[in-house]
């Protein structure tokens, strides 16, 4: 294969200023994951702790295998939401191994306002299943929730992907051979009682967990029944009398040891469905990334010198390097998992996007699992190349990325503008997984071109009344629209949304991909049938 | 020479006779029992046969099994290596009868030598010098109390067939002859069948220092020298050496043509070992050597003789068996250098050598600085049912100090995994100033055996290495998963883990982080533990070896898991760990409580109180018999008996209840 060679030197200057301006973005990042890894607030944490309960995030590394990764997803969800305090929407979601076993670990947090349900935390929850869903990974629910955050009833209650949906997925999962698996170690009340019923194996911590559908003080209030939790619900009531639950555990570290035999009795081993070839390290260390991105999204540079980063090796084969070469299309390997790699190097252009939509059908033919670099500002405009009939080639690639079935990772290296998200599979297109860089922004367009054709139209339209709009106006104009565009293309806004599945320090690329790719090709990929291409 | 020979005899030793045949190109049979299908021995051999069941008795001491098996394969002779049938006469007059050679000493001789009494008699006659002592017929209490007070306390009650420490008791206080003589004569019963006993004086500061010598058919004997081996426990040698320290040219010849003497008086063929005891007190003295008995066999401890002489001594012995005169003689005999061996055995030093057993899941030998001589390979298992040593090193060297160095190193570069084993204690011996500076008795250990079990507290550098070795990191680098290659991985913070381990009676809760790469933090998951947070950077893990450095200093641990257990082998010291199951729910203990439960496997020889008895703390209340050792079990505190819950001669197994006390208050 051809081993590319990076044009940057790492005693440069601009390296340097690269890579400072880029570690600035990562250190703030990194400061609200330390924030948002402690949980709820210190008395709530402490109090947990003080019942004899573990933190969720101990509960979840003890639940994992002593050398696994934990492929956190969401965890800057709510960030800055619902008054700034709701640390990853009150829930864990990641990928790990458990007794050798790919798992999506769901923990609730129950030191984050008891664990209830905010509609992000819906959100994280039904995403999280969406994942299992699609590369076939039994679920672990961490039960320790008060159920649905009442305030917030509507946005959490009524909807199709709203709290329900969570019980529909545990019984659409098992329906397909996916274990549901739950350890009830705090309350599951009224609705969340149905994660534990609905589970395949069920374990309780005696003293700690409850199930039922209704608390005391609703009994009380229903029908004059005086009962304690333990009494109502706990886990010697459901493992003897009801059979609501399985196993009875002594404490939480019992109870995670029963989830993890649960797991280890799966009969089913996870195994890699591809062409692999032995694991090499890139040529270029992954640290450098951060010295190859200039400050300025505007400012173009070599996307090679990103993929140099990432692959074994720093071998790339590309595709029609010479046509269309906006938009960078090759085969890698990422420990020594076959991909297929398209890559932003400048705007969209109809042949970029005629390639893009050729190499898509090429992966998708050898069931290649497709990576995308987006950094784009979208498809060019102008009449030359709306005559040329940039809109249909456009909408080839948007059809070949659209019904492909090969896994797609994207991953949003810089910016993400207009109709160029989608034809380098934007969240709407379901990739696998979508993950972000500090330095990234997500908008319909830009906030400058955003500013400027609002600008135009407001000054056409004083203009047209006779009225002048001096520069200073029109600045003034401008600059809440920018601040807004600023604000809501931001990385943390966007993760808090649960736009994507998490932001990623660039220089650990390379290692969210492969575990994301580890994950995504433990399924066959299954063939494809493309939607029709407007010739 | 033959041309086949049968080894009537399992462990190192039949391993040990193979290694001499198979350089003279003669073929082996081995045997073996139920026991030791798998075994080393079986799979060295040429040819092997079944004689029977795991206990002894039924296979290794069935005479008339292990003949038919030479006859059946045409084997010319029978190698008898030591214990078993080595020194039965009965047996050497079948192996004969059956038209087959036996490799060592005729029945007369072995007869001759097999009653202490009467072999101490026969020295006498023939100018040897003998211990003051009653080598009577009378065996009643009184009579041999008596004879005991004339001796002079302190004394010792031997068995008279008896030989390696069984049977005999030493008795320093006249009210303890009683109890004493009972337990000599059920153990030589047992071991022997033959409950008769000697009593002897007791040799204060005694050195146990023995004469090898061998004879031919052609009335010709020679002395190969001493070997000391006064490091004994309870009568047991623990490491021998040649020659003796502080041996003087006269009291080598002295004591060499006393041997000689007392080999040919018994007409001697074959090799073996006549032992003194020796009055130390004031040196080495021509005159303070007393003859104890003679060993009309092959000794475990042959091979510190072979390395001083260069000679292979399982080779004389076939040679003077096919009908040769000895190769040697006496002038031609020299000393070269110095050499140790040490015995390694399952036991457990730190509770009273009781024997252990287990798998050992590994086994790792210095060979290129000791000879080994050894019976088992990694996977193999200890029974109860045999010896329990594992093997024995011997080292060699120009000077006493330079052999002793290398066999400290030896020991501390012995790996053996699965089961207990008293490599560090050895070690400790080692390094014992007395020992080293050459100042031996037989009392040494029994002295300093609290300083020799002194356990160092297991280092918290120690402990982070086993919590990292928990994690496995790095272990599957090269795998084709990432969730297997990456490790301990997480995105935005540091990875942790708690690891939960317990050393001795320590329990540690640790939180291992990895900061980056390979760079982990180790401290206390409860900030009150006293352990000290340590900073290790892993270089690398590959085939169970951590590669780690600790501030500037960069060291290799063996870690070893098996099941439940983990073993580091850090710097020549192995450290235990256990790694609760968090599965497993606290089993009910039974110490300095009511119930009384076996500390080891074995038979249940007496029980000696019924249901309702009243106790004291202390009073003996089962006798257990295991590894041919009998093992009292006393009463933990004052109180009622409430239930017996085994019958004499019923087989238990480790930790079984055995006995239960009333509960406390009533």
């Amino acid at each position: 294969m051809a081993v590319l060679s990076s044009q940057i030197a790492p005693s440069s200057q601009s390296f340097k200023d690269n890579a400072d301006h880029m570690r600035g973005l990562i250190d703030r990042i990194g400061d609200v994951a330390a924030s948002v890894e402690l949980g709820g607030p210190e008395h709530a944490r402490e109090r947990h702790l003080s019942r004899g309960k573990l933190l969720p995030r101990e509960r979840v590394r003890r639940l994992l295998d002593n050398n696994s990764p934990f492929l956190e997803i969401g965890q800057f969800a709510a960030h800055d939401m619902y008054g700034g305090d709701i640390a990853s929407a009150g829930v864990i979601t990641g990928i790990g191994r458990v007794s050798g076993r790919d798992v999506m670990i769901v923990c609730n947090d129950a030191t984050v306002k008891g664990g209830t349900y905010y509609p992000m935390t819906v959100k994280k929850h039904l995403r999280a299943q969406e994942i299992a869903r699609q590369n076939n990974l039994p679920c672990i629910y961490l039960v320790d929730s008060g159920g649905a955050n009442l305030p917030n009833q509507d946005e959490v209650f009524p909807d199709r992907e709203h709290f329900g949906r969570i019980f529909f997925n545990q019984a659409n999962m098992s329906a397909k051979g996916l274990s549901q698996i739950a350890v009830v170690m705090g309350s599951c009340t009224a609705g969340g009682a149905y994660v534990p019923a609905m589970s395949d194996e069920t374990i309780i911590v005696r003293d700690q967990g409850t199930i039922f559908l209704a608390g005391p003080p609703l009994v009380k209030a229903a029908t004059g029944e005086v009962v304690s939790a333990e009494d109502l619900g706990g886990g010697d009531v459901h493992t003897r009398l009801s059979g609501v639950a399985d196993h009875l555990a002594n404490d939480d570290a019992h109870a995670l040891a029963l989830a993890r035999r649960a797991v280890a009795n799966l009969n089913d081993r996870s195994v890699l469905h591809a062409d692999l070839q032995a694991p090499e390290e890139p040529l270029y260390d992954p640290e450098e990334i951060i010295g190859a991105i200039p400050t300025d999204l505007r400012t173009p540079y070599d996307i090679r010198e990103v993929i140099a980063r990432i692959v074994d090796g720093s071998r790339f084969d590309e595709f029609k390097a010479r046509y269309g070469n906006t938009l960078v299309c090759g085969f890698a390997h990422v420990h020594g998992m076959p991909v297929g790699i398209i890559a932003n190097n400048g705007v969209l252009f109809s042949e970029s996007s005629v390639k893009g939509a050729h190499f898509v059908e090429l992966c998708s033919q050898r069931k290649v699992p497709l990576v995308f670099l987006q950094n784009i500002t979208g498809f060019m405009v102008g009449q030359k190349y709306e005559a040329g009939g940039i809109a249909k080639d456009g909408a080839k690639l948007v059809t070949a990325v659209a019904t492909t079935a090969v896994p797609k990772i994207t991953f949003i290296i810089g910016g993400s503008f207009g109709a160029g998200n989608y034809g380098m599979c934007g969240r709407a297109y379901s990739p696998r997984f979508l993950w972000t860089w500090p330095n990234s922004r997500v908008s319909v367009m830009g906030g400058e071109q955003a500013a400027g054709v609002l600008a135009t139209v407001k000054r056409e339209g004083i203009e047209r009344k006779g009225g002048g709009w001096s520069e200073g106006e029109e600045a003034d104009f401008k600059r809440p629209i920018l601040e807004q565009f600023e604000a809501q293309g931001h990385p943390l806004y966007a993760s808090a949304r649960l736009w994507d599945d998490g932001i990623v320090d660039p220089r650990k690329t390379r290692d969210v991909l492969a575990l994301s790719l580890a994950v995504a090709l433990k399924t066959p990929v299954a063939d494809t049938r493309f939607g029709l291409f407007r010739m | 020479m033959f041309r086949k020979i049968l080894i009537a005899n399992r462990g190192e030793i039949a391993c040990r006779v193979m290694r001499t045949t198979r350089r003279l190109g003669i073929s082996t049979v081995a045997v073996f029992s139920d026991a030791d299908k798998s075994a080393l021995h079986v799979e060295m051999a040429d040819e092997a046969v079944h004689i029977g069941g795991a206990a002894a008795a039924e296979s290794y001491l069935d005479g008339k099994r292990i003949i038919a098996a030479a006859l059946t394969t045409g084997a010319e002779a029978i190698h008898p290596g030591y214990g078993f049938l080595s020194e039965n006469p009965d047996f050497v007059e079948a192996v004969e009868k059956a038209g087959l050679t036996f490799i060592g000493p005729s029945a007369s001789a072995i007869r001759a030598m097999g009653l202490k009494d009467a072999a101490k008699a026969l020295m006498e006659k023939a100018d040897v010098p003998v211990v003051p002592g009653y080598h009577g017929e009378a065996q009643e209490l009184v009579v041999l109390a008596g004879k005991a007070n004339e001796i002079g306390f302190p004394v010792l009650i031997k068995a008279r067939a008896g030989g390696g420490g069984k049977g005999m008791r030493l008795v320093e206080d006249p009210k303890d002859f009683g109890e004493a003589l009972s337990a000599a004569k059920r153990e030589g019963k047992a071991s022997f069948g033959d409950d008769r006993v000697l009593v002897e004086k007791f040799v204060a500061s005694p050195r146990h220092i023995e004469i090898q010598v061998f004879g031919d058919g052609f009335g010709n004997a020679v002395y190969l020298f001493e070997r000391d081996c006064s490091l004994q426990r309870r009568h047991q040698k623990v490491i021998e050496e040649a020659p003796a320290p502080g041996m003087t040219e006269e009291m080598r010849q002295a004591m060499g043509e006393a041997a000689v003497k007392a080999a040919k008086a018994i007409g001697y063929s074959g090799a073996g070992t006549v032992e003194f005891i020796v009055d130390g007190t004031d040196g080495l003295r021509p005159d303070r050597f007393y003859f104890m008995e003679m060993n009309t066999r092959l000794q475990v401890e042959h091979p510190v003789t072979e390395m001083i002489t260069g000679l292979d001594l399982v080779e004389w012995q076939l040679r003077v068996a096919a009908g040769e005169p000895l190769p040697l003689q006496q002038d031609d005999l020299t000393i070269d250098g110095w050499a140790f061996e040490a015995r390694i055995y399952a036991e457990d030093a730190q509770k009273g050598f009781l024997p252990a057993t287990g798998t050992l899941s590994h086994l790792l030998f210095p060979e290129d600085i000791a000879r080994v001589d050894s019976g088992v390979r990694a996977g193999d298992t200890i029974t109860p049912f045999y010896d329990p040593m594992i093997a024995k090193l011997i080292v060699h060297g120009p000077d006493r100090d330079t052999a002793l160095n290398r066999m400290e190193t030896a020991l501390m570069r012995t790996e053996a995994v699965g089961t207990t084993t008293n490599t560090a204690f050895l070690a400790a011996l080692c390094r014992q100033a007395d020992f080293a500076a050459g100042n031996v008795d037989t009392g040494l250990i029994e002295r300093e055996l609290d300083d020799l079990n002194t356990v160092d507290p297991v280092p918290d550098g120690v402990i982070a290495v086993a919590a990292l070795a928990c994690l496995g990191p790095g272990s599957d680098a090269g795998a084709p998963d990432p969730f297997d290659a990456l490790g301990l991985w997480s995105h935005w913070t540091s990875p942790k883990r708690v690891v939960h381990l317990i050393s001795g009676e320590d329990e540690h809760e640790l939180a291992v982080a990895r900061l980056a790469g390979d760079t982990w933090r180790i401290s206390a998951y409860h900030g009150d533990s006293g352990f000290e947070t340590q900073t290790i950077e892993l270089i690398s893990n590959r085939d169970g070896s951590l590669r780690v450095a600790s501030g500037e200093v960069v060291s290799t641990v063996r870690c070893i898991r098996d099941a439940d257990r983990l073993t580091l082998i850090s710097n020549g010291t192995a450290y235990g760990f256990r790694l609760p199951d968090a599965l497993v729910g606290d089993v009910e203990t039974a110490e300095g409580g009511d119930r009384l439960v076996a500390p080891m496997p074995g038979v249940v020889k007496m029980v000696k109180v019924a249901a309702g008895d009243r106790v004291e703390t202390n009073a003996p209340l089962i006798v257990m018999e295991a590894m041919k050792m009998e093992l009292t079990l006393s009463a933990p505190r004052d109180g009622i008996v409430a239930e017996i819950t085994v019958a004499e001669g019923e087989q238990v197994s480790d930790g079984a209840l055995l006995l239960a006390l009333e509960p406390q208050g009533d």
